[in-house]
């Protein structure tokens, strides 16, 4: 089991009113009214620090991830990010997970294969390297890319990529999206023939296919915990087993938020408005713009359309306790989430990679260290042995963090 | 309201074979290819009365044919489908035609008729795309919450002409169905404009050679009418003729004035 700290760098300060306010968190935030260089400084690094933090608790790895013009998430280069704590956790055995790069917004795609080339060489071999779709909001509003091409030029790019860090002799390619007459990465990784790759999605039908098909990790990134996921991760290990792939967890990757304190109680008071604040401001984006029209192909179109699932629950409505109640935050005394965590997520959804975003909304530094260091003393340990006795490879996993020292979390924390 | 069962349909197919396209036909008299909007195509009560003066082909943009939507796949780009329509054009005998277009289908209308100038003997344009400024932006419809959409397109989102395009069928099956075909035309014409509907028209809008007529709604909150001044600025002799009480769709909420500046325009 192999367990990782994921963070957003959200703005951790917008105003009380901000969701009434403003039209959505994504594209039309005004920075100069919401916004100050200076602190979004301070949050970058509290952001490193935390994760750095995460490193020497004891997590198995750190995840990056790309978004723009947005006040949810903003690392519009998860690489500089993944660079700095690359070169800072050089004595550490713990991976960096670029959860990731967004494939069809760099032209060439190939830019995205020579960083995590960086990367890896950089780390010593530590990265796992994650190539999203990306989200229309990114893709599509953002980056301009028309939504009927988002997916076509993300299985171009991504072809493209894993051609680039494996071919041996420079090679042209030419593509319907991009033309290169000679591909030549410098540097390439450490890890042969590629870094172990993950397939970030939401429940797409297609990305199941596309993760089995490729062999990579498909990981689920999902805000509303993992019985809402139940049916979807059901699905792709149907899929798993129709391609006639083994059951192997590693295949999986979760999502999950989660808070922990001393007592159930005490989880309450400490993380609710923080929780609140993520659903309700981080999360405000209107329901068209995560499928404009054409992003979906015809028959997926007719699928949701036919079964509306995604957007039936507003969760504006809804406060902490229905969030802890439903399960999309897990929350509580160390008891309580390493339980929940355990038969929701891991067992639940037969999950091997499991991510956990622990700052979450506003929570403040301090209390983010909290988070981080109870979960890493009191529940990692518990966990981490899962998967193990039935003997499965992490092939998605750098191959020198796959056999780690036991409970180096617990020493780094005491 | 007439409907499909008056118009003849065929599927012609373009683009070495992988592009099938449903030409909607009716009426007597001169050839008058209709290139509809983003939204799909609608035999409406526009197109009935001018098919009582002129033989009317109305098109379906790639893509939007019933049962041929991964067809748009084939497809790169703009200058695709310029060459695709000249293909069509073609098969159907079509030298000299009137050219009728709303919205995105206008804005394709002249273009090909930049591209082509020999394939088009009139141009009446209603509420085209195709340019841009930055002090009066075209709205994307693609990013409004369905509910916005016709308050967006229409002056009066409750009127008949909007039910054309919005009708609420009460069999769920069709309700369903017709959601689906709307946003599906938006994806595969949007595929054309995205994220600004500047594709370079300006540059070949010069080439237009036919004499041309502007139509648009006086409270178009899509496509402000202001551009209509662009238009008319590029095509040499071209006129304007603003629809009162009509938003970006004038010939869907004045069927009637619409098909008469039409006819007029076409038979000076």
């Amino acid at each position: 089991m192999k367990i990782s700290a994921f963070h957003l760098m959200p703005h951790r300060e917008l105003p009380a009113d901000f969701e009434k306010r403003y039209p959505s968190v994504w594209v039309t935030p005004p920075w100069w009214e919401l916004a100050d260089p200076v602190r979004v400084g301070q949050y970058y690094n509290w952001t490193l620090d935390e994760l750095l933090f995460a490193a020497r608790a004891g997590f198995d790895g750190v995840c990056t991830n790309e978004h723009h013009q947005n006040a949810y998430g903003f690392m519009p280069s998860p690489n500089l990010m993944g660079s700095v704590l690359a070169k800072a956790t050089n004595d550490l055995p713990v991976a960096i997970v670029q959860m990731g790069a967004t494939l069809p917004t760099q032209n060439p795609p190939i830019r995205v294969a020579e960083e995590y080339a960086m990367l890896d060489c950089i780390s010593g071999g530590r990265l796992v390297a994650g190539l999203p779709l990306g989200s229309p909001m990114d893709v599509n509003l953002c980056y301009g890319i028309t939504p009927m091409e988002h997916r076509e030029r993300y299985r171009e790019a991504f072809a493209l990529t894993m051609k680039a860090w494996q071919a041996r002799e420079i090679f042209p390619w030419n593509g319907r999206y991009y033309q290169l007459a000679n591909v030549n990465l410098w540097p390439r990784p450490i890890q042969q023939p590629h870094p172990p790759v993950w397939v970030p999605g939401s429940g797409s039908i297609s990305t199941f296919d596309f993760a089995v098909e490729n062999e990579v990790c498909y990981c689920f990134l999902s805000y509303s915990g993992a019985r809402s996921a139940k049916g979807m991760m059901d699905g792709y290990w149907d899929v798993v087993t129709k391609k006639g792939r083994d059951a192997n967890p590693y295949r999986a990757g979760f999502l999950q938020l989660v808070v922990v304190a001393d007592t159930d109680a005490r989880a309450e008071e400490q993380y609710a408005r923080h929780v609140e604040y993520f659903y309700h401001k981080c999360l405000h984006v209107p329901a068209v713009w995560f499928s404009p029209p054409g992003n979906q192909d015809y028959r997926s179109l007719q699928a949701t359309a036919r079964n509306p699932m995604r957007y039936a629950v507003n969760t504006k409505e809804l406060r902490y306790r229905d969030f802890v109640e439903k399960g999309y935050v897990i929350a509580g005394s160390p008891a309580t989430v390493r339980q929940q965590l355990e038969e929701e997520v891991v067992k639940g959804l037969r999950v091997g990679n499991l991510m956990v975003l622990l700052q979450i909304g506003s929570m403040p530094h301090e209390l983010t260290l909290q988070n981080m260091d109870l979960f890493a003393r009191e529940v990692l340990p518990s966990l981490r042995g899962f998967w193990e006795d039935e003997g499965w490879v992490n092939h998605w996993w750098p191959e020198k963090l796959r056999k780690r020292a036991p409970e180096p979390a617990v020493v780094a924390a005491r | 309201m007439s409907s499909l069962n008056d118009t003849q349909a065929r599927t012609l197919s373009v683009w070495q074979n992988r592009v099938r396209m449903r030409v909607l036909s009716k009426g007597a008299g001169p050839a008058l290819v209709f290139f509809h909007g983003p939204w799909g195509l609608h035999w409406d009560p526009f197109l009935d009365t001018l098919s009582q003066h002129f033989t009317v082909h109305a098109p379906e943009h790639p893509g939007t044919t019933p049962g041929a939507p991964d067809d748009i796949y084939h497809l790169d780009g703009l200058w695709d489908l310029i060459l695709c329509y000249d293909e069509l054009l073609e098969q159907m005998g079509l030298e000299g035609a009137a050219f009728v277009g709303h919205s995105f289908g206008a804005m394709v209308a002249c273009e090909v008729a930049a591209a082509y100038p020999r394939r088009a003997s009139r141009l009446a344009l209603i509420d085209p795309l195709g340019l841009w400024r930055d002090d009066a932006p075209v709205v994307n419809w693609m990013m409004l919450n369905p509910q916005e959409l016709p308050g967006a397109i229409f002056r009066d989102p409750a009127s008949a002409g909007a039910r054309v395009m919005f009708a609420q069928a009460e069999d769920e099956e069709a309700r369903v169905t017709a959601q689906v075909e709307l946003t599906w035309a938006m994806g595969a014409t949007g595929k054309f404009i995205w994220p600004i509907p500047d594709k370079g028209l300006k540059k070949r809008i010069h080439r237009v050679k036919a004499p041309t007529l502007l139509i648009w709604g006086a409270e178009d909150r899509l496509v402000p009418p202001v551009y209509a001044d662009d238009f008319v600025r590029h095509i040499a002799g071209a006129r304007v003729e603003t629809v009162k009480e009509a938003g970006h769709a004038p010939h869907l909420e004045q069927p009637a004035a619409v098909a008469e500046l039409v006819r007029n325009f076409l038979r000076p």
